[in-house]
């Protein structure tokens, strides 16, 4: 192969793609060459910090475990969600329609900071919710369902009204319409910002930690407050929350390719 | 198969104010094997149609198939469709199923038969219509002739008691033109009676054994095709002809 298709695509030849590997590993290496130059002269890392945090990786082990169960149950329970709300955004009863928009618009017009500690202290209070962890995921849920919503709303809406009509006619009824025709097109419509918002959803949870749910942003906290090692107890977590970010993104372009309809 | 509507309207809003599709059909349509709807282009025909498969209700008027009363109600309608197979012109094939699946999906969704009945009376429509080599491939990968078989192999496939065709040919090259319309003259001899709007006035002529010429949302003529050829009744049908067989 030729110099220049290792550095520029080219209209007509397929670049290999061990190519895009390489340049990624390169600059991961890069950045990591830098981050070591830049700290090694800093007084940031202190002798022994390293040593005081991993003195509390049980702490760090649990959190993390929590907050993959705090995840996974908000992912399944905001897609489900945001597909009701989208579908009542499209119902032809009023009511429930405006209900739809009231609820995207509150929810992503205000602070998830200020939803957790209203939903908790206010409402699960008062009707007597009184499992964190349980009122956490919820809240979490509702969060991350509006924002899915309004990706799934569209996808429905990018399927051409055509394909409807062609469900109609062959008998489908309108929830099969929905389920073997609309949602498939339109799923493979949403993926790439659908996995944006699940890795979103993710790293939200990390605000559970104010309502004392012991996830894994908790346990920094803690592991911070015990050794007063700021920096040792905090980068853990973008490791931690890469590791369960990546494979989404990872999973989201493996479906991308499987529901390519010319595949 | 006998035909009969009755004083059928219907309006849609057309930029705020309701424009008149249809104008009052009234026709009474016998035939053995084919009835071609034809007529200008806004003349209603494919509203008709649309009214004949029950995907839209008309504001008022009524429908007999064979006697039966077309039903007015969404639920009803739905299992009115399922006995009726439509074809239309842009084939709307879904695109993420392989055409296997796109000729099973009524069949198993709807009639319920077990997938492999259903797949085993799909392959067998699908090789009727030429189409064995192409049962793996998703619409995609299809010409617009074969795309347009697989979409009359679905319709075909839940053994409809009437097949729609809504202009089938009109966004086929000439050349898959050709090989759609002799698929629908074979058809022909296969005991589903067609109804079929078309702009293809030659094929109409050969094929049809009853001609209805709408225009201006009306009916204005119901009769034998070699009739209305030879001596349209109307003078809208005539200067309509003369206009189409000019050249």
């Amino acid at each position: 192969m030729n110099v220049a298709a290792f550095f520029l695509e080219q209209p007509g030849r397929p670049t290999p793609p061990w190519v895009g590997r390489f340049w990624l590993c390169l600059l991961f290496v890069l950045l990591a060459l830098l981050c070591n130059v830049v700290l090694g002269g800093s007084a940031v890392f202190t002798a022994g910090g390293w040593e005081a945090v991993w003195k509390f990786r049980a702490v760090f082990w649990k959190g993390w475990q929590l907050t993959i169960v705090i995840s996974t149950v908000s992912l399944v329970l905001s897609f489900l969600l945001g597909s009701v709300a989208a579908l009542l955004r499209r119902s032809p009863i009023l009511p429930l329609r405006s209900l739809s928009v009231l609820y995207v618009e509150l929810i992503r017009g205000t602070p998830l900071l200020t939803q957790i500690l209203f939903l908790y202290y206010a409402v699960a209070a008062s009707v007597g919710l009184q499992n964190r962890l349980v009122a956490g995921v919820l809240i979490l849920s509702l969060f991350s369902g509006a924002y899915l919503s309004e990706m799934i709303r569209a996808g429905i809406e990018a399927v051409p009204a055509s394909q409807r009509e062609s469900a109609r006619a062959i008998g489908l009824t309108p929830w099969q319409c929905y389920r073997f025709v609309i949602l498939p097109q339109a799923l493979r419509q949403i993926l790439p910002p659908l996995a944006g918002q699940f890795a979103s959803l993710i790293k939200d949870s990390s605000l559970l930690s104010i309502i004392g749910i012991g996830e894994f942003t908790l346990a920094a906290q803690q592991v911070n407050s015990a050794t007063y090692r700021t920096l040792e107890s905090y980068l853990p977590l973008a490791l931690g929350y890469l590791l369960l970010t990546l494979p989404v993104s990872l999973l989201s372009k493996a479906l991308e390719r499987r529901l390519r309809h010319e595949a | 198969m006998k035909l009969e509507l009755h004083g059928i309207i219907k309006s849609f809003l057309s930029e705020g104010k309701p424009q008149r599709a249809l104008d009052g059909v009234t026709f009474v349509s016998e035939f053995p094997h084919v009835l071609a709807l034809i007529g200008p282009s806004g003349g209603g025909k494919s509203t008709l149609l649309r009214i004949l498969a029950g995907l839209t209700a008309p504001d008022s008027g009524e429908v007999r198939i064979d006697g039966a009363l077309l039903p007015t109600s969404e639920r009803e309608l739905r299992a009115t469709r399922s006995r009726l197979g439509v074809v239309f012109q842009s084939f709307n094939l879904f695109p993420h199923m392989t055409a296997l699946a796109n000729v099973m999906l009524p069949l198993v969704r709807v009639h319920g038969m077990p997938e492999t009945e259903a797949k085993e009376r799909a392959l067998q429509i699908m090789e009727r219509l030429g189409l064995a080599d192409h049962a793996g491939k998703y619409p995609l990968q299809l010409s617009g002739g074969q795309s347009q078989r697989v979409a009359i192999a679905r319709a075909l496939a839940p053994k409809p008691r009437l097949l729609l065709f809504d202009e089938p040919t009109s966004a086929l090259d000439p050349e898959m033109t050709a090989e759609v319309l002799a698929l629908i003259a074979e058809l022909r001899e296969s005991h589903t009676p067609m109804i079929l709007v078309t702009h293809e006035i030659g094929f109409a002529r050969r094929i049809a054994d009853r001609i209805a010429f709408l225009a201006e949302g009306r009916v204005l003529e119901e009769r034998l095709a070699g009739d209305f050829f030879s001596s349209p009744g109307t003078e809208e049908a005539r200067r309509f002809l003369a206009k189409v067989l000019a050249y």
